[in-house]
């Protein structure tokens, strides 16, 4: 499992992990959950008509990434970001429909765009996610802050200056950027759960920014390292563990906040309940 | 830098009676429209340090436009607002601002403590160190609304008075001078209606901010409040508590017979029945006509 072939999955696997559990934090935060899931399938037709003009896939992906956070951006401010989101992905999907056509791409590479293909990544692959990384690293970090008040806060944002839509392209920017970094080896659908159920999770467990900020990191670079051992034992796509691991650690951290919660709304209100009883029968006598 | 520990320093209460004291807000002249409606028209008033002041109006009278023309939100294509002199886009730092009711998400990764920090350096970009003086400006802000006790709560968990209360500290971080409220009294029982405006009375007296608030019910902030300024049909027009809340004024301005009563020495706005009339039984429609008690 650990043999030289596989360091390298090992190395970009959790380079991809850890941005999208940043990045994914501020997903759930601004409730881009749909665009998260809209930006990559829009993007995988990048693949296609990377070779059909002969280029490498990343440009190709790169490419029509852009082009869909271009338009994302543009559609959001017509003022429905859900309807902005299904435009953009129904239309570039669609485009990506008749690219496939008229190449000669074979099922397994579209299984693969779709599904990941964490197997086979070479020391040249590496580069280009790191440096990927980096820079969505550095984004996220400089503009940790007012992408904070903005996207828990937008009404607040502007008061204090914070342009509402440069946030918004400059963090579509970065999502467009993960998510063309990280579809060649996890695929388009992993991405989004990568991206979601992480963050989710941690929301619900920490009431702390940044600490759900972390945890979510944690969350998903555990699900990816767990995904790829189950992957590499059983032989099933590492798509399907990712996606079944996230739906059950949202659960669980749902369930745990709830068990939390009720020990605690029947450890406090006892007193006030008491406290309020007292009154009520203190009252009494001066009534009657 | 400036960064600040505590609120303003307590004023003196005789303020109100400086006439030479500088406005903290003038606004000259203030046109804005929107989609080619002309939504305010020469809007002129001026807001002293420590006066809390209500911003009255029906419906769609343009409020919250003239709120967000005051942050620099909303351009304005004709007059002036100045802030302590300077204008909207370069006082950010002096105004604080609560909007409309905020939906808080019960998942909200945020706690009170949290909302508050990000008032004091939201905008700045970088990664936040840890600073005791950050802490203190946080504490401070907390300190003034009375929010303490639930700082390190989930927000999204709070009651909608603590909620309220947490989104004035987030305004009140950076010590700003005015302090602009957005139906701040909206959805609040009886208690903490009173509470909040109790509070936003103690900020202008002790902290000598000026507040500027807009309200629907302002029986809450009767008490309290000093100034009025009233839109209607585009215009402003602006007067003392004692020479706008008249049963004849209101019923003008709001189109709908408003009556104005006394009870237990508070001084009380409702809207028109039967068996209540007004101190002269006689209410003037919107189109100048009087109505006698009829409904």
């Amino acid at each position: 499992m650990f043999d030289i072939f596989m360091i390298h999955t090992w190395i970009a696997s959790t380079i991809i992990a850890v941005t999208a559990g940043i990045l994914g934090f501020f997903v759930v935060l601004r409730r881009s959950a749909f665009a998260a899931h809209a930006l990559p399938l829009a993007t995988f037709p990048g693949a296609a008509a990377a070779q059909l003009l002969g280029i490498q896939p990343l440009w190709g992906l790169m490419g029509f990434v852009t082009l869909a956070v271009v338009l994302l951006h543009q559609l959001q401010k017509l003022g429905r970001k859900d309807v902005a989101a299904g435009l953009v992905l129904v239309t570039l999907l669609a485009v990506g429909s008749l690219l496939l056509s008229m190449t000669n791409t074979y099922a397994p590479a579209v299984f693969s765009l779709l599904f990941g293909q964490v197997l086979g990544i070479s020391a040249a692959d590496l580069w280009p996610v790191a440096t990927i990384a980096s820079l969505v690293l550095i984004g996220a970090m400089s503009l940790y802050r007012p992408l904070l008040l903005q996207s828990a806060f937008p009404e607040l944002a502007i008061s204090r200056g914070i342009s509402a839509g440069v946030i918004d392209i400059i963090f579509l920017g970065l999502l467009g950027l993960v998510t063309a970094m990280a579809m060649p080896v996890v695929g388009a659908l992993l991405v989004f759960s990568l991206l979601i159920a992480p963050a989710a999770a941690a929301q619900s467990l920490s009431a702390r920014p940044l600490q759900a900020l972390v945890l979510a990191v944690m969350f998903s670079v555990g699900m990816m390292w767990l995904a790829i051992a189950l992957s590499f034992w059983t032989n099933w796509p590492i798509g399907f563990f990712v996606g079944t691991m996230g739906a059950l650690l949202f659960t669980s951290a749902r369930m745990f906040r709830y068990i939390r919660h009720r020990w605690f709304s029947t450890a406090l209100p006892t007193t006030m309940k008491n406290s309020s009883m007292k009154l009520i029968l203190a009252a009494q006598p001066g009534e009657a | 830098m400036h960064e600040h520990t505590t609120l303003p320093p307590p004023v003196p209460s005789d303020h109100h009676a400086d006439a030479n004291c500088a406005s903290v807000l003038a606004v000259e002249d203030l046109t804005v429209s929107i989609g080619g409606r002309m939504l305010l028209q020469g809007v002129t008033f001026a807001l002293q340090p420590g006066q809390l002041c209500g911003l009255i109006g029906e419906n769609g009278a343009g409020k919250t436009t003239l709120l967000r023309s005051l942050i620099g939100v909303q351009p304005s294509p004709h007059g002036q607002v100045s802030i302590s002199g300077l204008s909207p886009r370069k006082s950010r730092d002096l105004v604080g601002y609560v909007p409309q009711k905020i939906n808080f998400a019960p998942d909200l990764p945020m706690r009170v403590y949290d909302l508050v920090q990000l008032g004091c350096d939201g905008h700045r970009l970088g990664p936040r160190w840890f600073s005791r003086r950050l802490h203190q400006q946080v504490m401070a802000a907390l300190d003034a609304v009375g929010a303490q006790d639930f700082a390190y709560q989930r927000i999204g968990e709070l009651s909608g008075g603590q909620q309220q209360r947490a989104v004035i500290a987030h305004a009140l971080a950076r010590r700003p001078r005015l302090l602009l409220l957005d139906e701040p009294l909206a959805n609040l029982d009886f208690r903490s209606a009173n509470e909040l405006a109790g509070l936003l009375g103690h900020l202008t007296r002790v902290h000598g901010i000026a507040v500027l608030v807009t309200a629907h019910d302002m029986n809450p902030l009767l008490p309290v409040m000093d100034h009025i300024v009233y839109l209607a049909k585009g215009r402003a027009a602006s007067g003392s508590v004692r020479e706008v809340v008249q049963s004849a004024t209101l019923s003008i301005l709001y189109g709908y017979p408003v009556a104005v009563i006394e009870h237990g020495g508070r001084v009380l706005v409702l809207p028109h029945a039967d068996a209540q009339a007004g101190e002269d039984g006689c209410y003037l429609m919107p189109n100048g006509s009087a109505s006698g008690g009829q409904a």
